[in-house]
């Protein structure tokens, strides 16, 4: 008996993962899908058709005949989207470019520390998170407004002469999504950077290279694993932002987590915003398929 | 079972065309409140292979830390060729060090990791291709140019460690613990390569070792190191036949020391365990000083008769224990009271055939040659 139920449960263990992920996503992803072939309809819920089960064959064959690509016409010919799917993924770009640069140098000088100091450091990295994202985003309204802290002090330091406008512009989507998103950089870069050898940096200058050079040719290959995880843990979820475009940038040139809030609650057109949805997720699972291939190649070189 | 023999023992002193490549003066290296190397002096020649023999913890690494360049001396000088080599920081230092870790770049492969120095030096793309593949050749790794050093065995990998630290002919080339990682058989064959590879490119060699029986095989003269100090520096012979120390004699071997007072004619030592016994070499020491009498186990007879003629020295005892060994059976002795002496025999005979067995009255001898006097 218990030889034959051990398999059993360890058959269920592994399938675990499986099943979470055919729960939480497969099956919320292909109602969004469903949804965004649907059109809108002043109902509840607001969109038809519904799959009637009740009415048997006849409701299926109803149901299916229902469906249209419409939503996605309307995205490709109304630039609004095309618009916003372009912020999203220039805002994404930068912010993760500026992100690397200011994250690589943190990252390095908390692997070159002392080792009993380390943990500390990577503690304050992600201190911050201590606080509730939303509330350091009010922080940032109230540092970045015309008569707050940062024109203060730069009206102090006489570096302007007039206040300059922060808020509603890219510039403080720039400094909320660099803030807020800083450790998902410097945790992956911190643990690729700390598993390089210290011989390894010996021995490239025991065979004549300078200290600059060294980190050209030995330490920056040997993070590109920790270099292209902390670039996509950063880049997929700023594409899809929403909190901090809305509070900070305003809504002129709306990124597209704004524009699916907008569809879905301003305009309560539930396909659109599914629509929205699902070409977001088609856009993201091309980083997330090169993230797999790089991360296959390092476990084989390990 | 030590391969004193198995090379040319090469003696700087009396060549005349040899001249200390390597100077080490008064050198010292504290970190924090221990002090790791301890006024440390030492010449290495030109064309020598020189190993630093000593148990972990001794300075040995740190002291070839310094010489690559890695550590600053607190305080103490390194000259190479005549030249101090304080203010030249590791990267323009003609030595090269071969790592305990092999230290491969993981993401190139054994081509370029061979030419990695080359580059450094901006040679021409096909003198470094012919020179890696000269080198190549030279540790038997043709045909796995194009490999990744995770795709290489622990050897192969310790061929291109030791390939990418000879490419550039370095001056010194400085070694740290470098078989450390092989099994026995193994490291017995890189031994023998090491010494040939040596003697072809006739550079010079430094290494750092633990293995007192590896020391012995490579190098033409070691330097015995305890505590940041070198306690003996001489060719293998000299170290294992004439210790100047117990703590040399243990280190270096296995060894029996009989503690007693010397005697009138510096030749005899009185009232040791074993009674009175008798050395060839006058100690540097004045009578009734307290001194010991070490002898090497593989030196003494063992014989259930008493030897005619009686040799110089000659012990009755019981023995308590025979361990085998293989190549050797390894007798320990009960001599007076608590005395125990060990003697080690070579298996000639067959079929575990013994001279004595346990609880046997036995005759251990030994010659006065085969004895030294140590007086610390």
């Amino acid at each position: 008996m218990v030889s034959a139920s051990a398999p059993a449960w360890r058959k269920l263990v592994v399938r675990i993962p499986y099943i979470w992920l055919f729960a939480f996503f497969l099956v919320p992803f292909l109602i969004v899908l469903k949804i965004s072939l649907s059109q809108t309809a002043l109902a509840q819920p607001p969109y038809t058709p519904v799959l009637d089960l009740a009415a048997g064959w006849r409701g299926l064959v109803a149901f299916f005949s229902g469906l249209s690509f419409d939503n996605y016409r309307l995205l490709a010919s109304d630039p609004l989207y095309v618009l916003s799917y372009v912020k999203s993924v220039e805002i994404a770009a930068f912010s993760t470019l500026i992100l690397l640069v200011v994250g690589y140098p943190i990252a390095y000088a908390i692997a070159r520390t002392p080792r009993r100091w380390q943990a500390a450091l990577v503690l304050l990295t992600i201190l911050p998170f201590w606080t509730s994202m939303l509330i350091r985003i009010y922080a940032w309204m109230n540092i970045l407004q015309h008569d707050g802290p940062l024109n203060q002090l730069l009206m102090a330091l006489a570096i302007v002469k007039e206040p300059p406008v922060w808020l509603s512009t890219p510039t403080a989507i720039y400094i909320g999504v660099v803030y807020s998103y800083l450790p998902f950089m410097v945790l992956p870069l911190y643990a690729s950077l700390e598993k390089i050898d210290e011989a390894l940096i010996e021995a490239a200058a025991d065979l004549g290279c300078p200290r600059w050079k060294i980190f050209w040719l030995v330490t920056l290959p040997l993070s590109s694993a920790g270099m292209v995880a902390g670039v996509l843990l950063c880049f997929i979820p700023i594409v899809g932002e929403f909190v901090i475009p809305d509070l900070l940038g305003g809504s002129s040139e709306p990124m597209i987590g704004q524009t699916i809030w907008m569809e879905f609650f301003g305009n309560k057109d539930w396909p659109a915003a599914s629509a929205v949805a699902v070409v977001l997720v088609c856009l993201l699972v091309t980083p997330i398929v090169i993230y797999q291939n790089q991360a296959m190649r390092v476990v084989e070189r390990d | 079972m030590l391969n004193v023999e198995t090379k040319q023992a090469f003696v700087p002193l009396t060549e005349p065309s040899s001249r200390p490549i390597l100077r080490i003066e008064s050198l010292s290296k504290r970190f924090g409140r221990s002090t790791v190397v301890d006024q440390l002096s030492l010449d290495i020649y030109e064309g020598e292979f020189f190993a630093l023999l000593g148990p972990s913890g001794c300075g040995k690494t740190t002291l070839l830390r310094m010489i690559a360049g890695f550590e600053r001396p607190n305080n103490g000088r390194i000259l190479l060729d005549e030249v101090d080599l304080a203010s030249i920081p590791a990267y323009r230092r003609p030595v090269n060090m071969m790592f305990q870790s092999y230290a491969l770049f993981p993401h190139l492969n054994v081509q370029a990791n061979i030419a990695f120095g080359l580059k450094q030096e901006r040679w021409p793309r096909r003198e470094i291709a012919r020179r890696v593949a000269h080198i190549l050749a030279l540790v038997k790794l043709e045909g796995l140019a194009k490999r990744k050093p995770h795709e290489l065995s622990g050897g192969q990998r310790q061929r291109v460690a030791l390939a990418r630290s000879l490419v550039k002919r370095p001056r010194v080339l400085l070694l740290d613990e470098p078989m450390a990682a092989l099994d026995k058989k193994l490291r017995r064959e890189t031994q023998a390569e090491l010494i040939a590879l040596q003697r072809q490119l006739g550079l010079t060699f430094v290494i750092v070792t633990h293995d007192q029986s590896e020391a012995m095989t490579v190098a033409d003269r070691i330097g015995v190191m305890d505590q940041g100090r070198l306690v003996q520096v001489g060719p293998a012979p000299e170290i294992y036949e004439e210790p100047k120390s117990r703590w040399v004699a243990d280190f270096v071997g296995e060894v029996n020391l009989f503690e007693g007072r010397l005697g009138d004619d510096l030749r005899s030592v009185e009232a040791t365990p074993a009674g009175s016994l008798h050395a060839a070499l006058k100690p540097d020491a004045t009578p009734g000083a307290t001194v010991w009498v070490a002898v090497r186990p593989e030196k003494i007879r063992i014989t259930r008769d008493q030897p005619v003629p009686t040799p110089e020295n000659c012990i009755a005892g019981k023995v308590v224990e025979v361990g085998y060994l293989g190549e050797t059976s390894i007798y320990k002795v009960r001599v007076g009271e608590n005395c125990v002496v060990k003697a080690a025999l070579a298996n000639v005979g067959s079929g575990g055939h013994r001279v004595a067995a346990v609880d046997d009255d036995v005759w251990l001898s030994f010659p006065a040659y085969a004895a030294a006097v140590l007086t610390q």
